[in-house]
């Protein structure tokens, strides 16, 4: 351990939901995008599965709000080293579009794609099960457009820059494609309770 | 049926260009250790940190480390920070830090630190933000967000790079403006709140961005923006309304 002169750091507080080398946000919510954040209405919006699956489909605004509604209520957590506590998603599981498109036995992989062409590499595993969803409301409000919206890939189990915001289409591959920031040396996976922050983490 | 990949979603842009720089590697994001060896102040709030880091892997202008301050307890605070010094062989790099309210890696740099301590550092991390000197380079910053952009400015200097570059940097007040000494005939101060006789107060408007879209170098701009989240929002829209394409705009926002 190689300790700092007079430093104490702010008080302890015993949180298990932090995960190493986080810290709380509280009120704050960062926004990182490296891009211009684009001006998408919820009526131009579109989301599509393809790649490895049986029945590749487009969803507009309408239709993806057809499928059932579902909540997350948890915590989030960036690579930069904030988390936040306590945060409300409203929108659909990503299983319940998985369910239209029938992935193939042979799709491992996803490929997570943006309206302004930014991406991100997810193994499917991560995607299925209840652990994501395209998200459209935060705090019961439209979701803001610095934030994602009209809608946004929501993966709140690993960093959040996995979590593509104005999320355009996911394709289902057999092996594993590096997205944006994981080509520009982020790690491929992003578990922030293994730390997983750069290439080789 | 199957589909395949090709074909399907257009995006509205090409954002995703690729990185500029081979990418971290295991000699970048191993830990090591930086011995401060000078402290320089900047303005009221900002000061610059010069630390030796003997095995540093080199970095090119833009690109930040991570650091990492550890307490007797075995408590550490890691944060990101923009690198400010210009790549050289000296086997120092330079950190320009503002002194957020209540930041504890922040608040030890300016009230505890002093030449000869130690703190962990690693890096340089991350490409998409980095400027090798290859291309035409427009730079917008306010406040701290200039940091990343002098060491682009600095290392324009040292190499005498023929690349046209300029800078538009916001500050509250002339007191405020990080580097004032150092700036140049590329560099358009731009001030909010207080300024000197006779130039405006306000916001970098469509006036400070228009001229330099009208007549852009050769091969256009590769516009850099470094911020807060409001500036890089506001900044970004007018690259984009005086005509500097999307996919040119690379932004690193604080947070």
């Amino acid at each position: 351990m190689n300790v700092t002169r007079g430093f104490s750091g702010r008080p302890r507080v015993h949180n298990p939901g932090l995960p190493p080398g986080q810290y709380d946000a509280r009120g704050d919510w960062p926004v990182l995008s490296a891009e211009v954040t684009p001006d998408l209405a919820a009526t131009d919006w579109s989301f599509r599965i393809d790649g490895l699956v049986e029945r590749p489909h487009t969803w507009d605004w309408d239709t993806a709000h057809a499928l059932p509604a579902s909540a997350y209520e948890g915590d989030i957590h960036c690579v930069t080293g904030w988390s936040k506590f306590g945060v409300r998603f409203g929108g659909v599981s990503l299983d319940a579009f998985l369910d239209v498109v029938r992935p193939q036995g042979s799709a491992t992989h996803a490929l997570a794609h943006s309206h302004t062409g930014y991406t991100a590499n997810l193994p499917l595993a991560d995607l299925t099960g209840g652990r994501a969803w395209i998200a459209w409301e935060y705090d019961g409000a439209p979701l803001a457009p610095e934030h994602g919206g009209p809608a946004r890939l929501l993966v709140p189990h690993l960093y959040f820059w996995k979590s593509a915001k104005w999320i355009a289409g996911i394709t289902l591959l057999d092996h594993d494609e590096p997205g944006f920031w994981e080509r520009n040396g982020y790690h491929t996976r992003g578990n922030p309770w293994e730390e997983q922050r750069y290439s080789g983490d | 049926m199957t589909e395949t990949v090709t074909g399907t979603t257009t995006p509205l842009t090409r954002f995703a260009v690729p990185g500029r720089i081979a990418v971290n590697g295991p000699t970048e994001t191993a830990w090591q250790t930086a011995t401060l060896t000078e402290i320089r102040r900047e303005t009221p709030h900002a000061a610059t940190f010069r630390l030796a880091v003997p095995a540093w892997a080199g970095h090119l202008p833009g690109q930040h480390l991570m650091l990492r301050l550890t307490a007797a307890d075995g408590y550490a605070a890691q944060r990101h920070y923009s690198i400010a010094s210009a790549p050289d062989d000296s086997g120092h790099i330079e950190l320009t830090l503002d002194r957020v309210p209540g930041g504890e890696v922040s608040g030890w740099f300016h009230t505890v630190a002093r030449p000869g301590d130690t703190i962990e550092v690693r890096g340089p991390l991350s490409g998409f933000f980095a400027w090798p000197g290859d291309r035409p380079a427009l730079l917008l910053g306010a406040g701290s967000g200039v940091v990343p952009l002098m060491s682009m400015v600095r290392h324009h200097r040292a190499r005498g790079l023929a690349f046209p570059l300029r800078m538009l940097v916001s500050a509250r007040s002339p007191e405020e403006l990080i580097y004032a000494s150092e700036l140049g005939a590329e560099t358009t101060p731009v001030f909010t709140r207080s300024a000197p006789p006779g130039v405006a107060v306000g916001r970098m408007t469509a006036a400070h961005v228009a001229p330099l879209l009208a007549e852009p170098p050769v091969g256009g701009w590769e516009a850099y923006v470094c911020g807060s989240n409001g500036f890089a929002e506001h900044a970004s829209r007018l690259l984009v309304a005086a005509g500097q394409p999307v996919e040119r705009i690379r932004i690193e926002r604080f947070g």
